[in-house]
């Protein structure tokens, strides 16, 4: 699916990043923990999360993906919206909660990495 | 390619400035055309030492220095130490407080990710001092 996708499933208002809605995602990642985030990295190109503020983008840009979902109607702060937008990555908001967005997009193909211990040799 | 050298003060008092300088990093790896694998290894790396200065040591200096080889990473502190590393280094392990936890960082994951990420890693810490923490991630 394409990032369009996930804003139309999640019934997803766009923040920023419209030049960026064509893009392809195959995997999320959904936590109010950054460092769980930075723990685990696959081709996870889409963030789901409850926490605003700016580390949130900031992970999100460290970990090379293209979209940050906030859950449950969470808005972005205008110095997180100037970031994401200089590094070219869509922000969305959706009023569903954290488990079902996740739900949503997983019915809809969107996969998870692996199991935590099945990182325990390091897939870059 | 000659051995290049970046310099970055911390600051301690800003956790909204937290990742600057990771980022900048980042910015530079990619503009020398490094490996996506290296600047994802690199800066997750260095961000998550920037957070734990920025958390518990109120800031302090990163020396980054690339070789065609490898790129050395030395963030260094004067914050209060850790009086055991081997403790702090087990995953889930913090004494971070918990107005930190609220923002996403202090779930005892910063040295584990910065272990993992890196291909070599030494601390050294002294109680009072300060502590340097010494990461290093070889160019493919």
């Amino acid at each position: 699916m394409n990032v369009r996708d996930v804003m139309r499933i999640l019934d997803a208002q766009l923040v920023c990043g419209e030049e960026n809605l064509d893009t392809q995602v195959h995997e999320a990642c959904g936590s109010d923990m950054m460092s769980d985030v930075l723990a685990f990295v696959k081709d996870q190109a889409v963030l789901l999360t409850g926490l605003v503020n700016i580390q949130v983008v900031r992970t999100a840009d460290m970990m090379d993906m293209v979209c940050i979902v906030f859950v449950r109607g969470k808005e972005p702060d205008e110095d997180m919206i100037a970031l994401a937008k200089r590094r070219g990555m869509v922000l969305l908001k959706t009023q569903h909660r954290m488990f079902t967005a996740c739900g949503l997009l997983w019915e809809n193909g969107l996969r998870g990495g692996g199991k935590a211990d099945e990182h325990a040799q390091m897939d870059l | 390619m000659n051995t290049l050298k970046w310099t970055y003060d911390v600051d301690g008092d800003d956790f909204t400035r937290a990742g600057e300088a990771s980022s900048n990093v980042k910015k530079k790896l990619r503009a020398l055309g490094v490996s996506p694998e290296v600047i994802r290894k690199v800066s997750i790396a260095l961000y998550e030492g920037e957070i734990n200065m920025v958390i518990h040591a109120n800031g302090g200096k990163i020396d980054v220095e690339m070789t065609p080889e490898k790129i050395d990473m030395v963030l260094a502190d004067t914050g209060k130490g850790i009086p055991d590393i081997e403790k702090a280094m087990q995953e889930g392990w913090s004494t971070a407080p918990d107005e930190v936890r609220s923002l996403g960082f202090g779930a005892g994951m910063g040295l584990p990710n910065m272990k993992k990420y890196s291909d070599e890693m030494r601390i050294e810490s002294t109680v009072g001092v300060g502590t340097t923490v010494y990461m290093t991630v070889y160019v493919k």
